[in-house]
């Protein structure tokens, strides 16, 4: 019998890191071919260690900088960076892609963004590939079909080096969702409830498969924000099979296949989901037409709970480690166990990142947005320069404005507030990024997870509200 | 890159599940050179209050733990963003071990390219010696001392009657015992990766673009 008849069945990522073993190895990390690989300004340490060793980018082509984490969003002028510091991260990152004749979208470009969401948009990430950044939420571009997962700057290093990195194999986890989702129910709110489940530490060691009825109700940029906070329960990947949906989207977009090459990718692709029957070691299935939008109340993100319920009682909790850290996390958060949490009021938000930005999310948004005002503060950063340019097509900037919230340039922003975009000490936030740690937006500043829907009903209500009494009531 | 061999030395228990790298290196410092103060960043806003004063009751703070190579901390040691700036604060501060039930994923593999051990122990036996380290009231620093191994993959800590072992990647355990990262090694098969790549190529032809 031939070799490929007794061929195991296989995952989608067990297919795709087959593909890619440069060097097998029986046990331990094997070494895997890296065909697309993202890096962002905080990439200065990569390209230090890079010119030490006397070393330079190997496949320069294969390589894509994309100025994200560091840029005013305020402006595209370097200048207008909050402190000289920071302006010098972005020059220098500057300095660096011209030394390593990279593809890159810099502040200026007409197409940069945030690079989970450049990645999708410009056709980086691919079915079937192994896509890398440095930085964890690589696992977004999971949702294009391909194996995707965040580096630190010496693995940086290495892939620029070598195009290779060496990988352990992660366990295989299959996550079924079923259902139609309720309306002002989305991928958010999914990815929240997934989260709640598996508890931040869930899927260490694992790469997690989405799949079920589910899938056919959400849409790309849904799927996009799934995979995104798939690092939020551990697991360094998240996948969704491509479909039609992702071909469709894909088809002529800059680094995508073209013309007798797209014929053949798509065929190649349409192999990959993974076989009927094959294993997973861990599997787990939710109805996701049961949920309601939700919100996380603590400083981790699988403290996601409905927004119809109250502040939870870490006295419930017989784990005294469980306890201990619910109680500091509600003692940060500033919350009161068994308060309702529309009871909760804000201060200001924020709709964007990599988790949030794209234009689906900033349609939904404004829907709530449009002929209501923001009785709170708030920007609302697109993920990117097309994004941007498509919502201005549409009038939502029109929209936000006119809410009183303010409309930036693409960037990371009040996600992880490095470019210095940053709330106040003791404020509440109500954020459609993806962390909810301490100190994430600000020494002090308390952020609650959010889709983009319940960001805007929050905005226009100084409250959390559930959305779906704010929807076709106008 | 520091070999890891053998090393007996001070340790601090460090409590709390998912300590995310934020809390480890807050991202306002991510911006700083690698040359700079990396070890005065370490758990900046735990160790230090607004005014940049020390909080007396955080754990490398107190007396007895300062000066510690060791820390022990829970499950999902080192969770949340990529940044490497997390491990090279902690290496700068002189930590060289760190022992946990888990760790975050990228977290520990930038702990391997630094030099910095990353030990998978059972979270019972690892809540025991933080219990014994955190009652110790010993005026000898040595009862609040691990031993560790890394040849033979063993530990020995207050609280433990027997010595555990650990596990660690023959690949990994040997970068480490070396003191080289996988860098060079790879570069060694030049030939593998440019065989594999022409292939992949064909395979693949709108790779490069």
């Amino acid at each position: 019998m031939k070799a490929s008849l007794v061929q195991a069945r296989r995952t989608l990522f067990e297919k795709i890191w087959d593909q890619h073993i440069v060097m097998p190895r029986p046990a331990g990390p094997s070494l895997l071919y890296i065909d697309r690989h993202i890096i962002h300004e905080g990439s200065f340490h990569a390209f230090k260690d890079l010119r030490a060793r006397g070393l330079s980018v190997r496949n320069p082509r294969q390589v894509f900088g994309v100025a994200d984490h560091y840029v005013p969003t305020t402006s595209r002028d370097p200048n207008d960076a909050v402190t000289a510091e920071i302006k010098e991260v972005i020059l220098k990152f500057d300095d660096n892609m011209k030394w390593s004749g990279a593809h890159y979208f810099s502040i200026q470009d007409p197409q940069q963004g945030i690079v989970h969401v450049v990645g999708p948009e410009q056709g980086i990430s691919l079915p079937g590939s192994i896509v890398t950044c440095s930085d964890s939420h690589t696992s977004t571009h999971g949702a294009m079909g391909a194996m995707a997962f965040g580096v630190g700057q010496s693995e940086s290093t290495h892939i620029m080096a070598t195009q290779t990195l060496w990988q352990v194999k992660p366990l295989q986890m299959r996550i079924e969702l079923n259902g139609k989702p309720a309306a002002g129910v989305g991928g958010k709110d999914i990815i929240l409830a997934v989260i709640a489940k598996l508890g931040v530490a869930g899927a260490v060691g694992y790469a997690v498969e989405y799949a079920g009825s589910a899938l056919q109700w959400l849409s790309l940029d849904e799927r996009l924000t799934m995979c995104n906070m798939t690092i939020e329960a551990g697991a360094r990947s998240g996948l969704i099979a491509a479909d039609d949906v992702v071909f469709n989207y894909l088809y002529g977009r800059n680094f995508a296949p073209k013309n007798s090459a797209w014929d053949q990718a798509l065929f190649e692709w349409r192999q990959l989901p993974s076989d009927d029957g094959c294993h997973f070691d861990q599997t787990l299935s939710i109805d996701v037409a049961q949920l309601a939008p939700m919100l996380t109340w603590g400083t981790t993100p699988d403290t996601g709970v409905a927004i119809d319920g109250l502040v939870p009682d870490p006295s419930m909790l017989s784990d005294p480690h469980a306890r201990q850290a619910a109680l500091a996390a509600l003692a940060y958060m500033d919350l009161t166990p068994g308060t309702v949490l529309s009871a909760i009021k804000i201060d200001r938000v924020f709709i964007g990142s990599c988790t949030n930005s794209r234009l689906s999310d900033l349609r939904v948004a404004a829907e709530i947005l449009r002929g209501r005002r923001a009785v709170v503060p708030g920007i609302v950063v697109a993920g990117s320069m097309l994004v941007k340019q498509a919502a201005e097509a549409e009038g939502l900037d029109k929209v936000f404005q006119a809410a009183g919230l303010e409309w930036r340039e693409p960037g990371c922003s009040m996600c992880v507030g490095i470019n210095g975009d940053l709330a106040l000490a003791n404020e509440r936030v109500a954020s459609t990024s993806n962390r909810n740690f301490v100190g994430r937006q600000g020494p002090g500043v308390r952020t609650h997870l959010v889709s983009p829907a319940m960001a805007a009903a929050a905005a226009v209500t100084g409250h959390f509200t559930d959305v779906r009494t704010l929807m076709g009531q106008k | 890159m520091q070999a890891f061999t053998q090393l007996r030395a001070l340790a601090a228990p460090v409590e709390g599940r998912n300590i995310d790298t934020d809390q480890i290196i807050p991202a306002r410092f991510l911006k700083k050179n690698r040359d700079a103060f990396y070890k005065d960043y370490l758990f900046h806003d735990l160790r230090f209050d607004e005014h940049g004063a020390s909080r007396p009751h955080f754990i490398l703070n107190r007396p007895p733990f300062q000066g510690a190579q060791i820390l022990v901390a829970d499950e999902n040691f080192g969770c949340g963003s990529s940044r490497e700036g997390a491990v090279y604060c902690l290496s700068d501060f002189g930590i060289r071990a760190i022992l946990a039930p888990s760790f975050g994923d990228i977290f520990f593999n930038n702990c391997l390219k630094n030099g910095l051990l990353p030990i998978r122990l059972e979270a019972k036996s690892l809540e025991k010696v933080r219990q014994t380290l955190f009652s110790s009231t010993d005026a000898n620093p040595s009862a609040r001392e691990i031993s560790i191994d890394l040849t033979a993959c063993t530990v020995q800590a207050p609280g433990l009657s027997a010595q555990h072992t650990f596990t660690m990647d023959p690949f990994w355990h040997e970068c480490l015992l070396k003191g080289v990262d996988e860098l060079a090694l790879t570069l060694s098969y030049a030939n593998e990766i440019a065989n594999f790549e022409q292939h992949h190529r064909k395979s693949n032809p709108w790779l490069i673009t």
